[in-house]
């Protein structure tokens, strides 16, 4: 009973720290060719799949782990993970929602993820994917009405090949960075969006991750292509159970808009922390770049970063079209011993072409927060502009807060503006809060919130009310 | 390379008057370098303008050796006119004159400190060719309670008996309680594709004033590169005023440490580039103690084919409470092919703290430019006016009414 009690106890602070017993189905520990060929077998992929796979592998023996960001962590030892797990049951794919393992139904539940009839009140689809695997997805009918296709990417590869050749790898080449390639050698699963010519996607999009088995990493690929003049909202939520070693979350996101097309991405992300002592937490170094590749498109980033022991990335937008705009909106929250280091880089590239970025941290405790930014204008990119800002708060004085933005300009027709400002919560405001009734907590929840609402705005309806809460529990205990 | 800094080297040695131990310093520095070689784009510090490729494009043959026994012929020409002032005279690296007949002797002492160690962690390769090829390393100490009547200029210039391509050079400056001290760097250069490595190390006591007034004006196609360091204690003061102007290449770097309560620390600069050139600011101010405060402005005006890069860093310890930091940098692209890159970074560990950066870059306003020709004026007018302006702005935030009018006549805009 007592150690039943503790795990309740430990559940206030992480309430999505439980795992569940399902029985898993996993490749040999390590990396290496048979590994890859076994995850591309077992996913019965066609043979140019398996060789983009390879290709990233040989790739990746010729690539360094990169080491500038200021989050420092001990090494990885990339033969001692475990590359892909999956539920047994999932083995043979469930037809429908009936069939999934109940294990499974009641671990999203706990989650608050609905799969079934609350789907439907909500309107939200959504595509649930555990350990890497994407295990449910809703709402296909009313999708398929309209031409959508919202899958898995492993039912991608076998149904829409053409698609998914023609347009993965191509925002993050099989050449890229380590994290990358490693994801594109080993990826598991992740979901697929195409949403056809001119259709507006009728409801919001929605991806949840899960992380459950213990010494796995995370590959997921997300793939979306927004073709001429479409749009389409997505949503991504992450948890993992608590455990006291760290674990590799590394994704690649792709997005895609061709000519007037729209892509909104937002991202709450909620991945175990570790605990108070910066034991254990999710190691979240995911590759996120979305390619304005038609005139006039649009990608606009939401994030809302409050989880992971270190959290490094920099969602990114290359504005390739004329007249197309890139947009981030960003909070990041680290408590404790978290540390973050993240931002995003606009590539101006097109003529007329906009972006913004909006990025807020909070940093409490002992973490260190860190926003790094691109801001690039080629000299083709006539008459572009970008405004900037990135503000930061502090709470104590054993946490840290650094802005590093890279500026560029080549272009002598485009306009950038950058601001930033670090500073604390000011005595004067909480006094005001709490001679109205307050206490000390509510009244930083409060203007912490204040501080995020430019963010928060961004957020679709359903999302902005638990990240609004997630802010608030983020920072608990560290005032007074 | 290597060859031939190894032997200039050995050329230096045997015909200087260094002591054994003064010679085996050196030959550590050298060692470093040979190590390290040039700094290149590698390094986070060199990012925007890598120097190691910009000495290879424009020096055909570097060489290091330099004759510091024979005494130069000093040019009165290049001196400054309509102010009296203290000189210190550098020609070919060489220190030819050091004169302070303007003020009180007992209160300046000229210390030889060839020997010393550098007293600050530094990762800069070019410091280490600076300490092992530079001449004798002075020190001024200026005393307690002095101010000095009239500022001090010195004079960096090169003629034709130069027989290396890389010039080092290096002074350090020590200013006691409450003195003050008010010094003109001024360019004058009569050879061209020289590399000039510039050392300064300065330590502000209590109370103490610097001013340093960097004037990089007449176009010539040398690449420069300057380092200051400055210690500063309580209550001390540092101002520094850049204009980076005339050189192909020039970076000025300044590291200030504000160890003292209550110091502080202005950078401002101007960047007026034109065809070809290529110029960096890059700054780290240390905020370590308590109620600090720096200030920076940085403005560019970029022409054809230039390219200005300003890297602003502030650093405010845990301990370094009420620390007040502002980095503000502009600039005018006014052709297609000007380049202006910025990284002001902030690193904050104190919370009770007010940072802020801001960066704007962009063309000259359209506007503006309209407002103007409907008054009469024609466009290059127009736009020479708002140049001014803009410029004008960074100018007047010298503290100096002399210099300050000094630099106005030198960049030639009017009252």
């Amino acid at each position: 009973m007592d150690t039943r009690e503790k795990d309740i106890e430990k559940l206030k602070d992480y309430k999505y720290g439980f795992t569940t017993d399902i029985e898993n189905i996993k490749a040999p520990k390590g990396l290496n060719e048979d590994v890859i060929k076994f995850i591309s077998n077992i996913k019965k992929e066609p043979q140019w799949m398996l060789d983009f796979r390879l290709k990233a592998y040989e790739r990746l023996k010729l690539l360094k782990e990169p080491n500038w960001q200021k989050p420092k962590y001990p090494k990885i030892d990339y033969q001692d993970l475990y590359y892909y797990s999956a539920p047994k049951s999932m083995k043979d794919k469930p037809k429908s929602l009936d069939e999934l393992d109940p294990k499974l139904l009641e671990t999203y539940k706990k989650l608050g993820i609905p799969l079934q009839e609350q789907a439907r009140l909500n309107g939200i689809a959504v595509d649930a994917v555990f350990d890497s695997v994407s295990v449910a997805t809703t709402f296909k009918g009313e999708l398929t009405k309209h031409g959508i296709i919202f899958c898995s990417m492993s039912e991608a590869i076998q149904k829409h090949p053409d698609l998914v050749k023609k347009y993965l790898g191509t925002v993050i080449p099989v050449t890229d960075h380590f994290f990358a390639t490693l994801n594109s050698a080993v990826f598991t699963d992740g979901s697929f969006v195409y949403i056809p010519e001119g259709v507006k996607c009728p409801m919001e999009l929605s991806t949840y991750f899960r992380i459950n088995a213990s010494e796995t990493g995370q590959f997921e690929r997300t793939l979306i292509i927004a073709d001429k003049g479409s749009y389409v909202s997505y949503l991504e939520g992450c948890t993992a159970p608590m455990r006291d070693e760290n674990q590799l979350h590394a994704a690649n996101v792709e997005l895609i808009a061709l000519d007037d097309a729209e892509i909104k991405y937002s991202t709450v992300q909620n991945w175990y922390p570790g605990d108070e002592n910066g034991k254990g937490g999710i190691y979240n170094f995911v590759t996120k770049r979305g390619l304005c590749k038609g005139n006039n498109s649009k990608i606009s980033w939401t994030q809302v970063e409050t989880g992971s022991a270190i959290t490094w990335k920099y969602p990114s937008c290359i504005l390739k079209g004329d007249n197309s705009i890139g947009e981030f909106y960003s909070i990041a929250i680290t408590n404790n011993h978290q540390k973050a280091d993240t931002g995003t880089k606009m590539i101006h590239l097109g003529k007329n072409t906009k972006s913004k970025i909006i990025s807020k941290g909070i940093s409490a405790g002992f973490s260190d927060m860190t926003y790094r930014g691109l801001v690039d204008i080629n000299s083709k990119a006539k008459n572009s502009s970008n405004y900037t800002q990135c503000d930061s708060l502090l709470m104590g004085n054993k946490c840290g807060a650094h802005t590093v933005p890279y500026i560029k300009n080549k272009n002598f027709d485009s306009n950038i503006a950058h601001e930033a400002t670090t500073s604390k919560i000011s005595e004067e405001q909480l006094h005001y809060c709490q001679q109205r009734g307050l206490n000390p907590e509510e009244a930083v929840g409060l203007i912490v919130n204040g501080f995020c609402k430019e963010v928060l705005q961004q957020l679709p309806m359903e999302f902005a009310v638990e990240a609004q809460k997630l802010v608030g529990i983020s920072l608990e205990g560290s005032v007074g | 390379m290597r060859e031939q800094l190894q032997s200039d080297f050995d050329k230096i040695v045997k015909i200087s008057k260094l002591s054994n131990e003064e010679i085996h310093f050196k030959r550590n520095f050298l060692n470093n370098f040979i190590k390290r070689g040039f700094p290149n784009r590698k390094q986070e510090d060199w990012k925007f303008l890598d120097i190691s490729q910009i000495i290879k494009k424009n020096i055909n043959d570097l060489t290091f050796f330099n004759d510091y026994s024979q005494p130069n012929k000093i040019n009165p020409s290049i001196f400054v006119d309509g102010l009296e002032h203290n000189k210190i005279i550098f020609i070919n690296g060489r220190i030819e004159k050091i004169d302070f007949n303007f003020e009180d002797q007992n209160k300046i002492e000229i210390i030889d400190e060839t020997k010393k160690d550098i007293s600050f962690d530094y990762k800069n390769s070019l410091i280490d060719l600076n300490s092992a090829l530079t001449d004798k390393v002075f020190k001024i100490l200026i005393k307690k309670n002095y101010t000095l009547k009239k500022p001090l200029i010195i004079y960096h210039s090169t003629n034709d008996k130069t027989k290396s391509t890389n010039i080092n050079l290096r002074l350090d400056f020590e200013l006691g309680e409450n003195s003050c001290l008010k010094l003109v760097d001024y360019f004058a250069n009569n050879t061209e594709k020289n590399f000039i490595n510039i050392f300064y190390n300065f330590n502000l006591e209590k109370d103490s004033i610097l001013k340093n007034y960097k004037v990089d004006k007449s176009r010539n196609n040398n690449l420069r590169y300057s380092f200051n360091n400055i210690e500063q204690e309580n209550n001390s003061v540092s101002e520094t005023f850049i204009l980076s102007a005339g050189s192909d290449y020039f970076k000025n770097e300044i590291n200030c440490n504000l160890n003292g309560e209550y110091s502080s620390a202005f950078i401002n600069g101007i960047f007026s580039l034109k065809e070809n050139q290529q110029h960096e600011i890059r700054t780290t101010i240390n905020h370590l103690v308590e109620n600090t405060k720096s200030y920076q402005l940085i403005k560019s005006v970029l022409g054809k084919n230039s390219k200005s890069a300003y890297q602003g860093r502030i650093f405010v310890n845990s301990k370094a409470q009420k620390t007040d930091g502002y980095q503000l940098s502009k600039a005018i692209l006014l052709d297609e092919t000007s380049e202006f890159n910025a990284k002001p970074e902030l690193e904050i560990y104190a919370d009770d703290v007010k940072c802020s950066h801001g960066s704007a870059s962009g063309s000259l306003d359209e506007n503006s430019i309209f407002y103007l020709m409907s008054r009469g004026l024609n466009y290059q007018q127009s736009k020479e006016l708002l140049i001014n302006g803009f410029l004008l702005d960074v100018v007047e935030k010298i503290t100096d009414l002399e210099i300050k009018d000094l630099i106005k006549n030198i960049i030639g805009l009017k009252k």
